[in-house]
């Protein structure tokens, strides 16, 4: 879920235009922007997008590569 | 689109299994410990994807399955006191008691709310301040940091009223207590993702060090999770053990440093009982000295004597010993309904699992 | 010790079937009533009557896209849809609670009075009754309603192996709606309550080869769909990736971990038609107003011994059997 508000140690969540309260005690460093995993309404990680994308890049052309 | 849901790249991974299964010499068998994979497994119907060679079975990774019932006793009996809220994940609701359950102690008027945070426990406190808030704490480390930091949080804002009855439990120690086990004999790990969030892979390293076996962190969708299986799969081919990462996008080595920090701060180490695996040292997690006001054991309650129902094996499900329909009281006297047992009660539960999505899966 | 009655037999799975089976149909039973169709069809002299009940305790009772007064008028009025009948009059029958808030009250009556409007039914009796505080929860309904059923009825008993299932809109909308308002969730969600009726004129005006329709209210789609399958013997095989979800429902689900299969719709119904006429019904559908959305969703097929009767066909190509709801948390959707 992307956060788009934050203040002090609680912020606000968005996916598909869903709106959620968290909490940010757990993860007091994510930024408004970013994208986090939350667990019974805490934010406990930050979703590195770059790199999902890069494993399923990777993922496509090795499996299109194995069955070429 | 969801791309870690992508049917090709699903069906492309599939494909991959089913090749590398041909260089198998054996059937092999792989254990999650997470009833999240549990589910995701299931209701993505993922066995059927896989080969016969390779076996999918569930482990102890339903925190609410691995309680034992004195625990529940305990939450029944506090509920039941005049002047208590006793607040619970939905989860532990159903879980048949020695004699009742938090269901039916609500549907009595006691006072049971489910809550969907530890936080809207606090909360509960806050609004309440003429009841006793006891949050029945159960749940491994993906949830512990959740309640510490709530419990925190009560204390930041004065609220005597907030206690917790933990039941919480850590994943290594148990780990070890299965690899150490030899009527199992496993030939990889799926591992928990979230736990893992938490903990960091170089959780598992000196477990895995002493017991050296395939081991891969996992994310929960079926891109994930064929991922895993095929990287299990080679490693067995190949002869090797290792620990790979393959949710790297929120699993980082060290893990969140921030909440297990808190989790140190208020848990402190205590041996616990896991239905199906007995007692194992160091496995659970009670309420430190510092916080000992707030622990909810304090209260004293009576309880009925332990009663574990006749006939019912998850003991033996929750140890990967049995699948689900292997026990003689599965979709018969056992179903989500009319549950005898943790495992089925448990959204998160092996037997609820098999029973929604895995029964009948094969005449489909 | 004496057995109680917990919030999952109300929840429209197992335990609201085993109660409804076990506790009601017994002493009460009658061929109409063992049909547990939407509504009963009464023979009549000239034709056919059909009559329904129902209650609603939705909570909170204003949402977004509705209130307890316009679900209330609706449920009834779709469910004499549902059979093929055009609704002719309701009752209905308010339990208040001491201290509820006249406002509140004008709100529910002026829902109702929307939704008799649309749908063209009055509601021509009524009755009130208050509780002391504390003995009920502001305000529950019940309802009853009468219509005819002028061209042929429409039942599960005319469902062949080989039909096909269409759905008239997006699923799920409701009972999101309803669960997000409860649990504190913002979001572009909207219930799809609507009234049924004229719509399901239109469908049986357009001469389509309709064998059933069904609302997927409480235990939604594939609770629908499990009992129509067990009531036929026959099995039906829903298609994973024809099932139109909206983007911020299946937010809602997913935050909540519920499965939009299993959510209620309040404006919705599934058509059972036969093949050969799926196209042109599907036409039809998405002709209506808010019909853009009509998919076909699945199809009825036979079912072997021992074979599930509801079965999802995933997005990867496996086929997942579907069960009934069992002890789900989802209290007061309608």
């Amino acid at each position: 879920m992307k956060l788009v508000a934050k203040e002090e140690l609680r912020g606000l969540v968005e996916l598909s235009g869903v709106k959620r309260e968290v909490s940010l005690m757990l993860l007091p460093e994510a930024e408004v922007g970013e994208y986090v995993l939350v667990h019974a309404g805490y934010a406990i990680a930050r979703v590195d997008q770059e790199e999902a994308e890069e494993t399923l890049r990777l993922l496509r052309d090795v499996l299109a590569a194995e069955e070429a | 689109m969801n791309t870690f849901q992508d049917p090709e790249l699903v069906k492309g991974l599939a494909r991959r299994i089913a090749r590398q299964a041909e260089k198998l010499s054996r059937r092999v068998t792989f254990m999650e410990v997470c009833g999240t994979h549990t589910n995701a497994i299931a209701a993505a119907g993922l066995r059927r994807l896989l080969p016969p060679q390779v076996r999918l079975i569930s482990g102890p990774g339903c925190p609410v399955c691995v309680t034992p019932v004195a625990y529940v006793d305990r939450a029944v009996a506090l509920a039941r006191q005049p002047g208590t809220i006793l607040a619970t994940f939905g989860d532990l609701l159903r879980v048949p008691a020695s004699v009742s359950s938090l269901e039916q102690a609500r549907a009595e008027g006691c006072r049971v709310q489910v809550v969907y945070s530890p936080h809207d426990a606090v909360e509960l406190a806050a609004v309440h301040p003429e009841a006793r808030v006891v949050f029945a704490g159960v749940g491994f480390e993906t949830t512990v940091p959740t309640v510490a930091a709530a419990l925190l949080e009560a204390e930041k804002r004065g609220l005597a009223n907030f206690f917790v009855l933990s039941g919480h439990k850590v994943m290594p120690p148990a780990l070890e207590a299965l690899l150490a086990d030899p009527t199992l004999a496993l030939d990889g790990l799926i591992l928990p993702g979230h736990v893992s969030v938490i903990i960091g892979a170089r959780a598992y390293r000196p477990l895995l060090a002493r017991h050296p076996i395939p081991a891969v962190i996992s994310g929960f969708t079926p891109v994930d999770v064929l991922r895993t299986v095929a990287e299990l799969v080679q490693q067995v081919v190949e002869g090797r053990a290792e620990l790979v990462n393959l949710y790297g996008r929120v699993v980082r080595e060290e893990g969140n440093v921030t909440a297990w920090s808190l989790v140190e701060r208020v848990f402190v180490p205590t041996d616990a009982r896991w239905r199906g695996l007995g007692d194992i040292p160091g496995s659970g997690l009670g309420l430190a000295p510092a916080f000992a006001a707030r622990d909810a054991a304090q209260f004293p309650v009576t309880l009925p004597p332990p009663k574990e129902p006749p006939g019912c094996r998850c003991g033996d499900v929750l140890r990967g010993l049995i699948d689900p329909p292997d026990c003689p009281l599965f979709a018969t006297a056992c179903t989500p309904d009319t549950a005898v047992g943790a495992c089925m009660v448990s959204a998160e539960g092996a037997c609820a699992a098999w029973y929604r999505h895995e029964r009948m899966a094969g005449v489909a | 010790m004496s057995r109680r009655i917990v919030l999952a037999h109300g929840g429209g799975g197992r335990l609201t079937r085993e109660l409804v089976r076990e506790l009601f149909l017994p002493p009460l039973a009658n061929p109409q009533l063992l049909e547990l169709a939407d509504a009963a069809v009464l023979p009549w002299p000239g034709g056919q009557l059909a009559f329904t009940t129902d209650a609603f305790v939705v909570d909170p009772p204003v949402f977004p896209g509705g209130d307890l007064g316009y679900l209330a008028v609706c449920g009834t009025v779709n469910d004499l849809a549902m059979v093929g009948a055009r609704p002719l009059a309701l009752s209905w029958a308010l339990i208040l609670e001491e201290g509820l808030e006249e406002e509140l009250l004008a709100t529910l009556v002026a829902g109702a009075q929307r939704a008799c409007q649309e749908s063209g039914v009055p509601i021509v009796a009524g009755d009130t009754k208050v509780v002391p505080r504390g003995k009920g929860d502001r305000c529950f309904v019940t309802t009853a309603g009468v219509g005819v059923v002028e061209g042929e009825e429409l039942s599960d008993r005319r469902i062949r192996s080989g039909d096909a299932v269409l759905v008239s809109g997006p699923v799920g909308e409701h009972g999101a709606t309803v669960l997000a308002a409860r649990h504190g969730l913002a979001g572009d969600l909207r219930s799809d309550v609507a009234p049924l009726w004229p719509q399901v004129a239109r469908l049986l005006a357009s001469g389509v080869a309709l064998r059933a329709l069904h609302d997927p209210t409480r235990g939604g789609v594939a609770t629908v769909c499990y009992e129509v399958a067990e009531r036929t013997g026959l099995r039906v095989e829903l298609w994973e990736e024809a099932i139109p979800v909206r983007p911020a429902v299946r937010a809602v689900m997913e935050v909540l971990g519920l499965d939009p299969l299993y959510v209620a719709c309040e404006g919705r119904f599934l058509a059972f038609v036969a093949e050969e006429d799926a196209g042109r019904a599907l036409a039809v559908l998405q002709a209506l107003p808010g019909g853009s959305e009509a998919k076909r969703i699945g199809m009825v097929q036979e079912r072997k011994e021992g074979q599930a009767p509801l079965v999802l066909r995933t997005t990867f190509g496996t086929l997942r059997p579907l069960d009934l709801l069992s002890g789900a948390e989802l209290p007061r959707i309608c």
